[in-house]
């Protein structure tokens, strides 16, 4: 039997390196053209990926994740902020969730 | 105060977390130490799971090294954030807690982000995630199901909020932004595709998009600089 906070600590080790090592070690501005442009896109592609399909999964309806993922997307289009998205897509979970249940 | 979102969202996730912790036989304090120093949802799941499964040292070394691996690249982004100047215990600290939700907020910060900025998300959404993660292992599945699925689409509310308004300005990133979607729903559900897990399916579609989109649309100076 391995002890738990050995494995702790590997968790800890590794998850940490990972995240500093370019941070410490890229200290200019980067000049390539493509490796700066590929570096602007990243965030949108990376957060754009990770938000779907993963909105309808993390729900029991497919359609509750889904209304909420458009009217989200609409939110923010029409500029509401951060948090007055987020609590939205919740409210709109709990609902749709809600009237799903009763029918 | 852009924490606060995140700190909530953390929370229903980190309750389930604590669940999947619980069941791989850790107590409460191990969950806590665990959350604290990872602050990774998929790292700290695959983790668990592997505690459970009794691996070897390394195999749990590789298995954080590439549910992880999108940090790498995370890193690399907002290493252009910050000002040059910027000295290595600032640095050190941002990278401890570069999580997902952090790093969109990072980079929806304009101009140069001041590690201050970072301080302040992490103090609501470090305590607010370990503790969650830990009351996940003691009360378990108290809290109703229907509140937990609710919070837990708050993150998702979030990122929206962080990649629309760039995209309903500027063209390429909407037909980015679109693309990404499209994909990784694809790749989600092809069959072929869809046994990979979601840490290395965000790797692999942001460096493909990523590339592809650079090399037809590079950005010029000040863009990048915005």
């Amino acid at each position: 039997m391995n002890n738990t906070y050995i494995y702790i600590g590997i968790m800890f080790l590794v998850t940490f390196l990972i995240r500093v090592l370019p941070l410490t070690i890229i200290r200019k501005r980067i000049k390539n053209v493509t490796l700066r442009s590929f570096l602007y896109y990243v965030p949108y592609i990376t957060l754009a990926v990770m938000t779907f399909p993963a909105i309808i999964e993390t729900t029991d309806s497919v359609l509750a994740g889904l209304v909420s993922f458009i009217v989200g997307i609409l939110l923010a289009y029409l500029g509401v902020s951060l948090f007055g998205v987020a609590v939205s897509c919740c409210a709109i979970v709990f609902v749709c969730e809600f009237i799903i249940k009763l029918l | 105060m852009d924490g606060i979102p995140i700190a909530l969202g953390y929370f229903a996730v980190a309750f389930t977390l604590g669940i999947t912790a619980k069941n791989s036989g850790l107590t409460a304090l191990q969950t806590f130490i665990a959350t604290a120093l990872t602050n990774a949802s998929a790292g700290g799941y695959a983790g668990f799971r592997a505690i459970a499964e009794n691996v070897s040292y390394l195999d749990m070394a590789l298995t954080i090294l590439v549910v992880n691996i999108r940090y790498f690249l995370m890193s690399c982004a907002l290493s252009q954030k910050l000002s040059p100047k910027t000295p290595l215990l600032h640095r050190l600290f941002i990278g401890f807690d570069l999580t997902d939700e952090i790093f969109g907020i990072s980079m929806a910060v304009k101009g140069n982000l001041c590690p201050y900025y970072n301080y302040g998300a992490m103090t609501v959404t470090i305590p607010s995630w370990a503790t969650g993660a830990a009351l996940g292992v003691i009360i378990g599945n108290v809290l109703p199901h229907s509140i937990v699925n609710a919070l837990s689409v708050g993150i998702y509310g979030m990122f929206l909020a962080i990649i629309i308004p760039p995209a309903k300005q500027n063209k390429i990133i909407a037909g980015i932004v679109t693309v990404s979607f499209a994909l990784s729903f694809a790749f989600a559900k092809i069959p072929l595709f869809s046994g990979i897990s979601s840490g290395i399916r965000i790797m692999i579609l942001t460096v493909a998009i990523g590339f592809v989109a650079a090399i037809l649309f590079p950005v010029k100076e000040e863009e990048t600089d915005e």
